[in-house]
């Protein structure tokens, strides 16, 4: 049931698109039904909960990497299942009021709302810390997308984007702090964790994980200096500041850090670091929240004040593990009972104080303290709701807010006698800041409430006159105020329900609901924390009525101060060093990323022969040396060394064919025939394409380069060279494996029953290299195509200036030799015949389909030579790219017939059948794919031939 | 003779990389050409050259040639010819459009054609 809550809101999220029919309904008629049927759900998982049972489902997801979808549910996680879903259930019905339903956004803001809800009860859940971890980025996504609801407003753009970069990069050192956990323990559940913490405190790994533990946990629960990002997030409408920046989003933090407590209370940096951070977050920004003049922005300072509050309470509450007395663990384990309720406190009193700032916006068109005043008579449902909350806040009587600022007290007054660090005196200090944040907390309650609704109406400063908010509106924060004042009056009921159950579950360590209670009552006596209280009355209302003389407290917001300045700083430095490395290389000009890439393979390829240990270069039995290989590579060499200081196009074309046939003769030599004979017809036929292209291309000049362009050159050249020989050498010198050639040697005959051991590499054991080889190949082709016809745009001028300029160079292409002419007829059909004789006895001797297809190929040029393209189209009506098509099916076709015999994709079958006249003749499926190479490799070359001619 | 061929190897790299790092295209896909020449012959030299009869069972001998490198490099020779063919194709179109046959002349937007 627990991974169905969390699986509702996520599904109900993807149902919402589907209200674009019902025009009419407000969709947040849809989304109510998910928060209170949970709320529903987890109230009714109560009476278990509080009688110290857990409930837990788990099931597996990734056992190998011990991440599993393990979900519990313990006191902790139910009162915030119970915030996520409760304060969720308000929130929806006063966004029903806040938002218009005709944007067409609303839909939107609805899905955002309910991944949070499904992301926030997935964190709160999970007692896996991977899963936590990804509901825990989830929850920052949702809020990303939330404070960016309107994002066509920059401000709303740069909050969203500050809150994502801040809480994801605590994020992140949450995520390595848990794999710190997980290195140390070997398991990422908590509970398990949390069992074996008594033997991790002396790891070396204890503190880092610890501190990149409480990075995220502070960085979304806005503690200082993380806190910048929450009065920028106050761009998103009120009721997603409500929800997830003040009652649920934001406590993230504060849950981490309570769950954590059983494995990392204890330990002197804990309480030190927590109660620290939350101290100083509660005093600067309850001060800073003196100085704002936005109402939203008072209020986000007051929350990233209150969030410190709790959080120096769960510190100082760790302080109870140093002890095992039970009456001094349960003298300093109050605070953490005072958290847990403050922490439901809040929630009540913020998210109704949120309302009422969307009321007063909503009414009045302005949230700008300067501009308000005297609302109480228009709105006095909005006043008393603002009253209760603001006093809840501010810790006065008879609310509940009173009964939490109480224990808090309590709370730093006992930590005075906290020994066990040997702090001595020191320990004075909290109390003293604590209760000077308590005067600033007293002081902008006071300013949020009376300089809103007191005094006089400022009518020249308001577009419109004001009234009283519609009963829709009201409701959910009238509701949720009157929280405030039941708890109050319930508080021991409400610490049997759920408080004890929560401290139990942070407490950890085998405490139970019942041995941690504490009883919440209102009249203590006349104890220190009733006079700090009247003390924080007293210095309170003295300073709301003179705080407008101190210029340190009056100076209006700039919104701007050191901290954000940093931040804006710091990223505007990442952009543009960034952009200005990238820039510093990435120069556009292709000649210098190919010049990186040289660079880099000398580098890694020289480095790596060099460094390796095991690598010898050349080899002790040289093949003998013959006169005729050295002349052979002397010229192929002067052949190539001639190409760059080659004058004409003519002159270089034909330097480069030379060095091919050179080529060619050396296969020969080195017993490769089918290359010799692919090489051989390959160089003929790229000599006529390069005839046949070069004349549109432009006259070779002669590189009138600087010097320093033409060294740079040579040297990354000299250098790729160099490591290439090296190369060769090393890998004649050093054969770490066994080579697999002699299986092909060995098997070609007997498994596929050809004897040209190349050709059954080729159709057989690699059939798939060469199906794809050929598919290269078509896709060039088409390529080529693409180029000539397709997409090219020319003005008709440029279309004349083409057609003189092919005229003007006209090269027909048909020979006038009579010779070449007549003998051509009779060769064509030679070659022809001599490339079948190929095809078929490729298997066995040296041919096949490629060799056969480029003769073929050769042969049809040979005839466009001498008769020109026209007459071969017109006599030949073949159409090549379809050519290229079927051979490529029937090479397909022939792999996937294997299927028909339950071989896999391409298994190649022969076998001897003895036919009339033929007598004994093997028959192969792989002939048959030779076939389809064959004729798609035939269509391939006469496309791209007849493309390129057919240009004009 | 294979250290021969090693050397052969690394001059055609360095030739064929001179030949790719200049501006000309006609000039670039030449030098790509010769590249694969090089490619090639390394391969083969890598197995060891002359070691045997050619890889055609019953051609006599009880050794032959190791007959991968030579189906590798038949391969390469077909893709080589389809490539080699695109970038002629690729450059003349590009000559056309942009009236300039040097690589860095070009930009995507095309303007040294309009001016």
């Amino acid at each position: 049931m627990l991974h169905i809550a969390i699986l509702i809101p996520f599904l109900w999220a993807a149902l919402i698109p589907l209200m674009r029919v019902l025009p009419r309904i407000h969709p947040g008629w849809a989304v109510l039904p998910v928060p209170v049927a949970l709320f529903a759900y987890f109230i009714s998982r109560m009476p278990q909960i509080s009688s110290g049972e857990t409930l837990a489902v788990t099931i597996p997801w990734m056992p190998g990497l011990g991440i599993d979808l393990s979900l519990v549910l313990d006191g902790w996680s139910l009162l915030f299942a119970l915030l996520i879903t409760g304060i969720g259930a308000f929130v929806v019905w006063y966004s029903m009021f806040y938002m218009g339903k005709t944007s067409n956004s609303i839909h939107n803001f609805y899905i955002y709302l309910l991944m949070f809800m499904g992301a926030m009860l997935g964190v709160v859940l999970s007692d896996n810390m991977m899963v936590l971890y990804a509901f825990w980025e989830l929850t920052s996504v949702a809020s990303f997308l939330l404070i960016a609801f309107w994002y066509r407003r920059e401000r709303s753009r740069y909050g969203a984007l500050k809150s994502m970069l801040i809480t994801v990069f605590g994020g992140l050192a949450m995520f390595a702090g848990f794999n710190l956990l997980y290195t140390m323990t070997g398991t990422y559940s908590i509970r398990e964790v949390a069992a074996q913490a008594g033997g991790l405190t002396d790891h070396p790994l204890f503190l880092p994980a610890m501190i990149l533990v409480l990075l995220g946990a502070f960085t979304k629960s806005a503690q200082f200096p993380f806190h910048i990002w929450l009065p920028d997030a106050m761009e998103a409408p009120t009721p997603v500041s409500a929800y997830l920046h003040s009652a649920t989003m934001v406590k993230a933090g504060l849950y981490l850090v309570a769950r954590m407590s059983p494995i990392f209370a204890g330990a002197a940096e804990w309480f030190w670091i927590v109660s620290l951070t939350g101290l100083i977050t509660l005093f600067y920004g309850s001060f800073k929240a003196i100085r704002q003049t936005d109402l939203k922005a008072l209020l986000a300072y007051s929350t990233i004040s209150q969030l410190g509050l709790i959080m120096s309470l769960l510190g100082i509450g760790s302080a109870a593990a140093f002890y095992t007395d039970p009456a001094q663990v349960a003298f300093f384990g109050l605070a953490t009972t005072a958290a847990v309720f403050h922490l439901i406190n809040h929630a009540v009193f913020k998210g109704s104080l949120f309302m009422v700032v969307g009321i007063v916006d909503h009414e009045t068109g302005t949230r700008d303290l300067r501009r308000l005043g005297g609302l109480m008579k228009l709105m006095p449902v909005t006043f008393v709701i603002a009253l209760i909350g603001s006093f809840s806040m501010a810790g006065l009587p008879p609310f509940s807010g009173f009964l939490s600022k109480e224990m808090f007290f309590t709370a730093m007054v006992n930590i005075r006698s906290f020994d066990a660090l040997h702090a001595g005196s020191w320990m004075l200090v909290l109390p003293i800041i604590a209760w000077m944040a308590s005067v600033f907390t007293f002081v902008y309650s006071m300013i949020l409430v009376f300089k809103t609704f007191g005094g006089k109406v400022k009518n020249d400063q308001l577009d419109k006159l004001p009234h009283e908010a519609s009963i829709g509106l009201l409701a959910a924060p009238v509701l949720l105020v009157s929280l405030a004042l039941i708890f109050a009056f319930i508080p021991d009921t409400l610490s049997y329900a759920l408080i004890d159950s929560a401290t139990a579950a942070i407490r950890g360590g085998g405490t139970t609901p019942e041995s941690v209670h504490v009883s919440i009552y209102f009249w203590h006596g006349w104890t220190p924390e009733l006079w700090m209280t009247i003390g924080v009355v007293l210095v309170g209302l003295l300073l709301y009525l003179t705080y407008t003389r101190f210029r340190v407290l009056d100076r209006e917001w700039s919104g701007r101060d050191t901290l954000n300045r940093l931040y804006n700083g710091g990223l505007s430095l990442l952009e543009n060093g960034g952009r200005r490395t990238t820039d510093l290389y990435m120069t556009g000009s292709v000649r210098h990323y190919l010049i990186y890439i040289f660079l880099f393979l000398i580098a890694a390829l020289g480095g790596t022969l060099l460094l390796s240990p095991d690598i010898t270069f050349g080899m002790e039995d040289y093949a003998p040396i013959t006169f005729y290989e050295v002349v052979l590579v002397i010229v192929m060499l002067a052949a190539s060394a001639a190409v760059p200081f080659a004058r004409s196009r003519v002159n270089a074309i034909l330097f480069t064919g030379a060095a091919g046939y050179m080529v060619t003769a050396l296969f020969l030599i080195f017993r490769a025939p089918d290359l010799a004979l692919t090489q051989m017809i390959v160089e003929t036929v790229s000599v006529i394409l390069f005839l046949l292209c070069f004349k549109f291309l432009p006259k070779l000049k002669w590189e009138k380069e600087k010097p320093t362009f033409k060294w740079t050159n040579l040297i990354v050249a000299g250098g790729v060279g160099v490591t290439m020989t090296l190369i060769a050498l090393a890998a004649m010198g050093s054969s770490p494996f066994e080579p697999i050639s002699n299986y092909f040697l060995n098997e070609s005959y007997e498994l596929a029953g050809g004897k040209n051991v190349v050709n059954v590499i080729l159709v057989d054991f690699r059939g798939f290299d060469t199906l794809f080889e050929i598919m290269v190949l078509g896709v060039a082709s088409l390529g080529i195509y693409g180029l000539i016809k397709l997409g090219v745009k020319t003005t008709p001028e440029d279309e004349a200036a083409n057609k003189a300029a092919s005229h003007r160079l006209g090269f027909p292409l048909v020979s006038n030799d009579v010779i070449l002419r007549t003998m051509s007829r009779v060769i064509v059909l030679i070659i022809i015949s001599f490339s079948l004789y190929l095809f078929f006895a490729g298997h066995n001797n040296p041919g096949g389909g490629f060799i056969a297809a480029l003769m073929t190929a050769a042969a049809l040029s040979l005839l466009a030579v001498s008769f020109g393209m026209d007459t071969i189209r017109r006599v030949i009506r073949v159409d090549y790219r379809l050519m290229t098509a079927v051979g490529l099916s029937i090479a397909i076709l022939t792999g996937a017939g294997s299927f028909l015999f339950d071989a896999p994709f391409l298994s190649q079958a022969f076998d001897y059948f003895y036919l009339p006249i033929l007598g004994k003749t093997e028959l192969a499926t792989a002939v048959l794919f030779d076939l389809g190479v064959y004729l798609a490799v035939v269509g391939v070359v006469m496309n791209i031939i007849f493309t390129i001619k057919g240009e004009d | 003779m294979e250290w021969i061929m090693a050397i052969a190897v690394g001059a055609l790299f360095m030739i064929g990389v001179y030949l790719i790092l200049s501006r000309s295209m006609l000039r670039v896909i030449l030098g790509t050409s010769l590249l694969t020449h090089g490619v090639h012959l390394l391969l083969l030299t890598m197995a060891g050259l002359k070691r045997g009869a050619a890889p055609i069972l019953g051609s006599g001998g009880d050794s032959y040639a190791d007959p991968l490198p030579q189906a590798l490099i038949l391969t390469s020779i077909v893709i080589n010819f389809g490539i080699t063919a695109l970038y002629f194709v690729l450059a003349y179109r590009a000559y056309q459009t942009r009236g300039t046959d040097e690589i860095d002349g070009m930009d995507a937007s095309g303007k040294e054609a309009e001016s």
